[in-house]
């Protein structure tokens, strides 16, 4: 296979999940089309590491999958917060830092 | 080579269906279950980049450990339907259109960069490329602080998860005693 389908495919998730951030309200289903967004642009940095012939790009890879999981963490533990605060679980009804 | 092409085209159905689905969706349950579709879609196709490793850890960490995270968390919160956007919003319009925008763009931009190994299946690399032997000596010679840094990173994140989620005293007493007090 061409890396040119496997960057349009990227291209694609990609936008998804841009859609998904900007439409949704449910905390928790921002940090998932996130996740795809990171994950699209993991399958990028393979696909050009596979271009190069080098594997520098799959440590790249290998560190943005890290930062989802902090990202994750971080996140989740913000709605486990919200939750306990009685905050409603809505990303629109939270509209300032100050808790 | 056409079994490979089969399975590209498989697996990239598969991950464009588990990213419209974690979208469209609207139970977060359902959300995280597709993601979980499309994290194993995305497995298959490192694998057919020959990204072994990676496709490894993509299923045992994020298939497995985070997903397990995220059931947990809208078991706990109680993943309630998201009731449709009443008034629509600006956001609901023109976020979808947006990003049609942005995926439109970006294939022009894959499609007209003139790199012309783009249009190659990469270069000729051996048996190992990808392999943990590659990935781990990578990361112990050239790209040793980067992986110490990602190290630390997790463990500030997982700290402060504890201090996020901890049980504060004296604000949890206010509005939890709120209904029940009176």
């Amino acid at each position: 296979m061409d890396i040119t389908w496997y960057l349009v495919l990227s291209a694609f998730i990609f936008a998804i999940g841009a859609a998904g951030v900007m439409s949704r309200r449910n905390p928790l289903v921002v940090l998932l089309c996130l996740e795809l967004m990171l994950n699209a642009g993991n399958l990028a940095l393979i696909a050009f590491s596979r271009m190069h012939g080098g594997e520098a790009g799959q440590v790249f890879a290998l560190i943005v999958m890290v930062i989802a999981a902090c990202e994750v963490v971080i996140g989740l533990g913000i709605i486990v917060a919200m939750y306990r605060r009685r905050l409603p679980i809505d990303v629109d009804e939270m509209s300032e830092l100050r808790g | 080579m056409w079994f490979e092409q089969v399975l590209f085209f498989l697996a990239a159905i598969g991950a464009l269906a588990g990213a419209l689905g974690v979208v469209i969706l609207r139970n977060p349950f359902y959300s995280v279950l597709a993601l979980v579709v499309h994290l194993v879609a995305l497995a298959v196709l490192f694998l057919l980049l020959q990204a072994e490793f990676l496709a490894a850890g993509q299923v045992v960490v994020y298939a497995g450990a985070v997903m397990v995270l995220y059931i947990f968390v809208v078991a706990y919160i109680g993943g309630s339907d998201e009731p449709l956007r009443p008034e629509g919003g600006a956001l609901g319009v023109f976020g979808p259109l947006f990003a049609a925008a942005v995926g439109i763009e970006l294939t022009i931009a894959f499609a007209a960069s003139g790199l012309e190994a783009l249009d190659t299946t990469g270069e000729e690399v051996g048996a190992g490329f990808g392999s943990p032997a590659a990935i781990g000596q990578l990361l112990l010679t050239r790209f040793l602080v980067p992986f110490e840094a990602a190290s630390y990173l997790l463990l500030v994140a997982a700290v402060g998860a504890v201090v996020l989620a901890r049980r504060r005293r004296g604000l949890e007493g206010t509005s939890e005693a709120g209904p029940e007090a009176v």
